[in-house]
């Protein structure tokens, strides 16, 4: 088996065991973490895979997540097959829409532009009846995954929370893989290489730019279902343009253009924030430097370290 | 209208382009006919390469029209013009430096038949795209370099790389803007073969300095000059033009007509 299969599993190993912990705390950090991996992975495809840096990524998990609580009844839980489907559809549908405007634009103008959607997104939930207000709504009752009197899973208990939000992330971890091996995937990646020489040959890469924007979109919006279904309320922080810069930090700290990177930038960040965040109130200042850090002196993130350490092990002598 | 041969493909009217003042193209026309090779030559800044941007949808003209077997073309894309037969390879190259010379190729495959919505199969399966890539490669006499970083290959290797991208398209009009460029005499003489076999079917417009292959393969040759046509016709008429010799004697880049 090679290893990087075995690295896999052996992350995946270690995940599944974390509720055996009975750790109540860590277990929700780490299912806040995986929600936020989902997320990263979501931004990644267009990142690292399309070269599309959207800087307002956080819009389409932030309407997800007031999507379900939205959606759901006040006092009685809502079906989990109907209202997660419905987040994410929204979220993608609204994807679609922005992706329209903003992707006729390129480099600078299109962070600028995704940015500004973002923040059209956040007023709306934040000054209209949309949303609730700066405090946001609570959703009061997590969706019930009965079927027909049958209930497979409850997402009321903790453990049962956290597997499905794993099996949430090794699902999309799985779809973005294969996807990225389709004729699709395979032009995302050379519109990020040379987007030109694609049309030049007859690509209408407009289109697939767009459909890699709306499931991008969908995917995120994957992460903010389940970030509202494990916190219980959402507000419009989620959608901030903090949330956005977060999520483009983990995928740079990752690796752009690597899964796993962006799982482990989910994971490097969350810790950051969790460590610094006990010593200090300037937190934010000392993550500043780390990720300023990373970037200069680990310009892959952390997915170059693998093959760091297989070359410097083989005494950095092939080179390719 | 017309049988296959002898089918005027892509008709350029008087095409202009204007870069602020320079005049890069004024009134340019070509015809690129089936079965027929058209050099374009004229010292450096002649406007040849923007010719071609204009034919292949890289830049739209200023003035005057396109037209791709009797239609209209001049408001496609480069992708639109693409789809419908037109092709081109690039004087500065152009290809995905980080891919391998078979994903290049193949990606220009693929573009035949993209079939975008099977976002559950592998790219790495479809055989007739690889099939198309490989020969495509081999045609171009890179088939030793197949599984090579593209980015690594010498100057001389890309510009074949390009070739094959172009041959993947199935072009029925080639716009090759300098192909043989940095290539060795070998490899040069190998593309004229190549030129010549793929002449039949196809409608050639080929930018080159290499006299050697252009008279080659040259069936009209049309100089430009400050972005003007100075003559075109047959090349035994470009040979003895006065206006022509005159032309390069007064520039630098004299060439040995
Ligand atoms: N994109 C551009 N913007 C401004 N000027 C250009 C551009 N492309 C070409 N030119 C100018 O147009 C003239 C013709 O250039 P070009 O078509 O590249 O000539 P050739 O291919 O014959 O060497 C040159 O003076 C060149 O500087
Ligand atoms: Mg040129």
């Amino acid at each position: 088996m090679n290893a990087q299969l075995l690295l896999k599993l052996v992350g995946l190993a270690i995940l599944l065991c974390v509720p055996l912990t009975g750790e109540s705390f860590y277990t929700e950090l780490i299912a806040k973490t995986l929600v936020l991996a989902i997320f990263a992975m979501s931004l990644d495809l267009l990142v690292g895979f399309t070269g599309l840096v959207s800087f307002g990524h956080a819009a389409y998990f932030g309407v997800a997540a007031y999507a379900v609580a939205q959606l759901s009844p006040k006092y009685e839980a809502a079906s989990l097959w109907f209202v997660m489907p419905a987040a994410v559809g929204i979220s993608a549908l609204v994807a679609l829409f922005v992706g329209l405007f903003v992707l006729r634009t390129k480099g600078i103008y299109f962070i600028m532009v995704t940015l500004a959607f973002a923040q059209l997104a956040f007023f709306v939930f934040h000054d209209t009846p949309l949303g609730g207000g700066s405090d946001g709504i609570y959703l009061n009752v997590k969706p019930t995954a009965s079927i027909a009197g049958w209930m497979p899973f409850d997402l009321d208990n903790q453990t049962h929370l956290y597997y499905f939000i794993l099996a949430m992330l090794v699902l999309v971890y799985l779809f973005l893989g294969r996807i990225l091996q389709s004729p699709f995937g395979r032009v995302l990646v050379g519109i990020k290489s040379n987007e030109h020489r694609m049309q030049s040959m007859g690509y209408l890469t407009f289109r697939y730019k767009l459909a890699a924007f709306a499931l991008a979109g969908g995917l995120g919006g994957i992460a903010g279902f389940l970030y509202a279904v494990v916190f219980g309320f959402v507000t419009p922080e989620l959608l901030s343009w903090h949330q956005s810069g977060n999520v483009l930090l983990m995928v740079i700290l990752g690796g752009m253009g690597n899964l796993v990177g962006a799982i482990a930038g989910a994971f490097v960040f969350t810790g950051m924030q969790e460590v610094f965040g006990t010593w200090s109130k300037h937190w934010q200042l000392i993550m500043g430097g780390v990720i300023v850090a990373a970037v200069l002196f680990l310009p892959g993130g952390l997915a170059a370290i693998p093959g760091r350490i297989k070359r410097s092990l083989q005494g950095g002598g092939s080179n390719e | 209208m017309s049988d296959n041969h002898n089918e005027a493909l892509l008709v350029a009217k008087k095409i202009t382009r204007r870069f602020g003042g320079l005049v890069a193209n004024q009134d340019v026309c070509v015809d690129l006919i089936r079965g027929k090779v058209h050099v374009l030559l004229g010292p450096n800044g002649a406007g040849k390469s923007t010719c071609i941007n204009m034919l292949s949808g890289d830049l739209p003209p200023s003035d005057g029209q396109i037209l791709f077997m009797g239609k209209d073309i001049t408001g496609l894309t480069a992708a639109q013009r693409s789809l419908v037969g037109i092709g081109r390879s690039y004087q500065r190259t152009n290809i995905f430096p980080k891919f391998t010379v078979l994903e290049n190729v193949r990606l220009a495959a693929q573009s035949r038949n993209q079939q975008p919505w099977r976002i559950f199969s592998k790219a790495q399966e479809q055989k007739w795209a690889l099939d198309k890539a490989r020969a495509c490669i081999e045609e171009a006499g890179l088939g030793k370099k197949v599984d090579w970083v593209s980015g690594v290959l010498s100057h001389g290797e890309q510009r074949q790389l390009e070739i094959a991208m172009v041959l993947a398209t199935d072009a029925q009009v080639m716009l090759l803007d300098e192909p043989l460029a940095g290539m060795g005499s070998d490899e040069s003489a190998k593309m004229v073969e190549v030129l010549k076999r793929l002449k039949p079917t196809r409608a050639i417009l080929l930018v080159e300095h290499d006299m050697d292959a252009v008279f080659a393969v040259a069936d009209t040759i049309t100089v430009m000059v400050n972005g003007q046509v100075l003559e075109s016709g047959p090349p035994a008429q470009i040979k003895a033009s006065v206006a022509v010799q005159q032309a390069y004697l007064g520039s630098e880049d004299s060439f040995h007509v």
